[in-house]
Parts: structure tokens; C-alpha cells; sequence
């Protein structure tokens, strides 16, 4: 149903093919949280993965920084239309951490502190496709993004790299998050425009 | 660029079933502007007559796309001022210095244009009127149920332009005739930064449950009490709702302002689970 606005001519028409559609090239790096940014130690911190039998697997932040780090330079989408291309962050890939996990389930759930939730398919977390990220850009996270440790799933809308993230609960059905039962869509593909259900 | 209607349309099937019932669902439309005004010097009100539009809750947004000859696009997402079960959409759209969209939006748009919307959205940063009479039928039969369905003081913190959601939960209270504590602290720049400067402070003249707090942080009226300077701790401290209310507390503005806000109000014993955010540009 697209129409031409009258009297709109937009800055650029050079549209960078790096940039999914309905999105703006950012250089800031915006915030979108529900609520206030929650403080957390790394002394206290722990990451846990668990599954339909109840096994747990956890680490603390010694634990894993001791795991293998990988470099990760990418471009990120979020919902609010705005891109960062080529950001750089080192994590640790999800294939790292589910290396000993056994589980039957195809949908996982990412908790953070502070409460907050999103829903996920196993298959967008591995193979190469995320990571749970503690640097960007050459510095330690940011706690407004979700520092000291946050999901990175960079091939999806960026709320669903779930900031201050503290563990992964695994799901036998896909079920909403916090940010999907509040009006974003289950999957997030930016390429597809999934932003809201 | 794909077209994001015939996405939500197939992705119907997989919605979350047990969510968002009471929200109306989202979609494009097309929006006529029905009038504009110079809301300050740098900032304008759209009044858009919005086809279809199924009404929105107090503190929901919208996205905005604008087309250009070539088929460029620019989408942003703008809250709304108003809330509702019509067709009439208003926003409050302030000029960013390098914007591509809000500069077209306060400058060029005029009556009888038409844009297109997506909307409404968000169901978190949201606030409803309390329904007064289960309140009350429920006071008489049993007073567990009473208090726990009691409406919690709502404490409205804005830092310029964040202004526009909760001036719209401000006035949704209103309007209902709430009666619902309501407190408002509003950061802007000068007097003459003021967005919804009349309405605000016809809503603090006329309702005994609606408090308004301004603070400028360039310049102030003349014979204002308080020097200009930014939010301060104290200054919050006085004029919040205290945490022993319970208030729910909404706060809006950049990025910088709400970190400073919400990490106080966590300081001085909010807590976290009632303070709800939204932001805007980067850090």
C-alpha cells in the first residue's frame, strides 16, 4: 500500500545493502530497555544453561572468561529501526556452552537480571550464530547495554540478544518472552521484517 | 523494501495466544493530517485522522514511514499523545538537529498530507484508567479484593520531549476522572521548551489528583524559585511520589536522563519491577 509523501525526498538514496529494510544507519548506539539498568557484580555473576531433566550447567565469571573467546565483528538490527554495521565484540560462542548440554528441546528461554525474558529457536544459537558477549568495542560491556554479560544473536532484532542475561532455560514448545508478550514478534527476522506480531 | 503488513498478516497463526488481549492489534494505515501546530520554537503537533485505526492505550507508539518519488524509505518510531477508541492519532514531533524524518515532519507537513502509520504498539510503557466501579463492587463484598485491585499511585517523569506519552497518561486520567494519585516532574530546557504547556497546566489548576513539577535546567521564568540546573537527586527526592507509596513510576527522555533518574529512584528504594522505561538515542 506504500505511496510517495508528498514533498519527502529523504537525505541518502545510496541505500547500503548491509541494512535490512525499514532501517537507519546509526553511529550512537541507542538503548532500548524496559526498565532501569541493574547493577551487577562479576564476583556474583553466574551463567547457567538447563534442561528438560533438570541439569544445570553453570559458570562463574571465572569459570568463563576461562572458556575459548571468540572475536566477533558483525552488523545489529534493532526493532526501533536503527543499525550499527561492522561492531566489534568478543564472547563466548553458545556451541562452547552447549558442548556437554543434552537436551531433546528445540526452543530455549534467555533470563536475565532484572527479570526480563525472550524467546528462541536452538537453531539461531548455534552453529557460529551467537554468543554471549562481555566486550564491545575493545571495552568491557556497558551495564545500559547489558554489560557485564549479554546474549549476541546478531541475525535476529536485537532485543533478542537479551542484556544482562543470566541463564537459558530449555523450552519443549515455543513460548513468549517479556518483549514478545509485549508486542514483538516470536521469531525477529530483520531481513523479514518480523517486528511485531 | 518487503511489506511489512503481509508479515504480520502471516505470521498471524503463530501470535501468542494468552498475550495482549486487551490491546488492539497492530497494522498499517493511512494517516491524513487533520491539523498542525508549532507546539515550541523547535517542535511541532501533527493531528492525524487515521483510517481504521482501532484506538490506542495511553503510552503506545507508532511507527511512521515516509516515501520519497524514487521509493526510498524512512521509518521512525514517534509515541502518541493521545489515547482512545477513535480515529484521531496525535503526535508531538520535536526537530532532531540532523534529522533526515522529524525535520520534514515539523517543517514541510501539511493539512490534507498523508503518511503512513503502524500501529498501535507497545504494551508494557502503557497506562489505563482504573475502573472504579469493580473497585467499588468489589469493596463491598470483600475487602481482600478491594485493596488488592486498589490503583497504585502513578509517579510521571519526563526530560523534554519524553513528555508526550505521559502528557498522554495524563490526560487519559483526566478524562476518565481517575482518581488515582497522579504526579508529574517535567525537565525541559526554557519555558519556552514547553510542550503541551497549556494543557498541563489547565490539568494541574482543575484536578485535585494531578500534580505537575517543572523544572528548567537553561533558564527559567522570571521569578521562578529554583536556579536553572539539571535533575538533581535532591530534586527528584522532592518531588517524586516516596517508595513507600508504591508508586508506579514511568519515565521518559534520553537515554542519559533516564539512566540518572532510574538509578536514583532505585537508590532512594523504588523498586526496580515498578519503574518502567522508554529512551531515546544513543550513548
Amino acid at each position: 500500500m506504500s505511496f510517495i509523501t508528498r514533498g519527502f525526498s529523504g537525505r541518502s538514496h545510496e541505500r547500503d545493502e548491509r541494512l535490512p529494510p525499514g532501517q537507519t544507519l546509526v553511529h550512537d548506539f541507542p538503548v532500548l530497555s524496559a526498565g532501569p539498568t541493574p547493577e551487577i557484580d562479576t564476583a556474583e555473576w553466574e551463567f547457567s544453561i538447563t534442561t528438560e531433566t533438570g541439569g544445570v550447567h553453570s559458570w562463574n565469571w571465572q569459570q568463563f572468561m576461562a572458556l575459548p573467546i571468540d572475536e566477533v565483528d558483525t552488523d545489529i538490527h534493532c526493532v526501533t529501526h536503527w543499525s550499527k554495521l561492522g561492531t566489534s565484540w568478543r564472547g563466548i560462542s553458545l556451541d562452547t556452552l552447549f558442548e556437554n548440554v543434552e537436551t531433546q528441546y528445540d526452543y530455549v528461554m534467555a533470563h536475565s537480571y532484572g527479570g526480563y525474558t525472550t524467546n528462541l529457536a536452538l537453531d539461531d544459537l548455534l552453529d557460529g550464530k551467537a554468543w554471549i558477549a562481555f566486550e564491545f568495542d575493545g571495552e568491557p560491556l556497558d551495564p545500559e547495554h547489558g554489560g557485564p554479560a549479554r546474549l549476541l544473536v546478531p541475525h535476529l532484532y536485537f532485543w533478542k540478544s537479551a542484556k544482562w542475561v543470566r541463564g537459558l532455560v530449555m523450552m519443549g514448545e515455543d513460548e513468549p518472552g517479556f518483549w514478545e508478550q509485549n508486542g514483538y514478534h516470536l521469531h525477529g527476522d530483520p531481513w523479514k521484517e518480523e517486528r511485531y506480531w | 523494501m518487503s511489506d511489512a503488513s503481509t508479515a504480520t498478516a502471516t505470521t498471524a497463526t503463530s501470535e501468542p495466544a494468552r498475550a495482549l488481549a486487551a490491546v488492539p492489534r497492530a497494522g498499517w494505515h493511512v494517516a491524513t493530517v487533520a491539523a498542525t501546530r508549532r507546539e515550541t520554537a523547535n517542535a511541532a503537533r501533527l493531528e492525524l485522522e487515521v483510517d481504521g485505526w482501532p484506538g490506542n492505550a495511553a503510552g503506545q507508539h507508532l511507527d511512521l514511514r515516509l516515501t520519497a518519488p524514487d521509493g526510498y524509505t524512512a521509518t521512525r518510531s514517534y509515541s502518541i499523545a493521545s489515547s482512545g477508541s477513535g480515529t484521531r492519532v496525535v503526535l508531538a514531533v520535536d526537530r532532531l538537529p540532523d534529522g533526515e524524518v522529524s525535520p520534514f515532519l515539523v517543517n514541510e507537513v501539511r493539512v490534507g498530507d498523508r503518511l503512513e502509520v503502524h500501529g498501535p504498539l507497545g504494551a508494557f510503557f502503557v497506562w489505563r484508567p482504573v475502573d472504579h466501579g469493580a473497585l467499588r463492587s468489589a469493596g463491598d463484598g470483600a475487602g481482600g479484593a478491594a485493596s488488592a485491585l486498589r490503583a497504585r499511585p502513578v509517579q510521571l517523569i519526563a526530560g523534554g520531549s519524553g513528555i508526550v506519552p505521559l502528557f498522554a497518561m495524563a490526560t487519559a486520567h483526566a478524562e476518565a476522572r481517575d482518581l488515582t494519585p497522579f504526579r508529574m516532574l517535567y525537565s525541559v530546557r526554557t519555558p519556552d521548551d514547553l510542550f503541551f504547556a497549556e494543557e498541563l497546566m489547565a490539568l494541574a489548576a482543575t484536578s485535585d489528583d494531578f500534580r505537575l513539577d517543572l523544572v528548567y535546567t537553561r533558564r527559567t521564568p522570571d521569578g521562578w524559585p529554583n536556579p536553572a540546573g539539571r535533575v538533581t537527586r535532591e530534586a527528584l527526592e522532592g518531588a517524586v511520589l516516596p517508595a513507600t507509596e508504591r508508586p508506579i513510576v514511568y519515565v521518559c527522555g534520553s537515554t542519559g536522563f533516564v539512566e540518572r533518574v532510574a538509578s536514583w529512584l532505585i537508590e532512594l528504594g523504588h523498586d526496580a519491577r515498578d519503574i518502567r522505561t522508554e529512551r531515546f538515542g544513543g550513548i
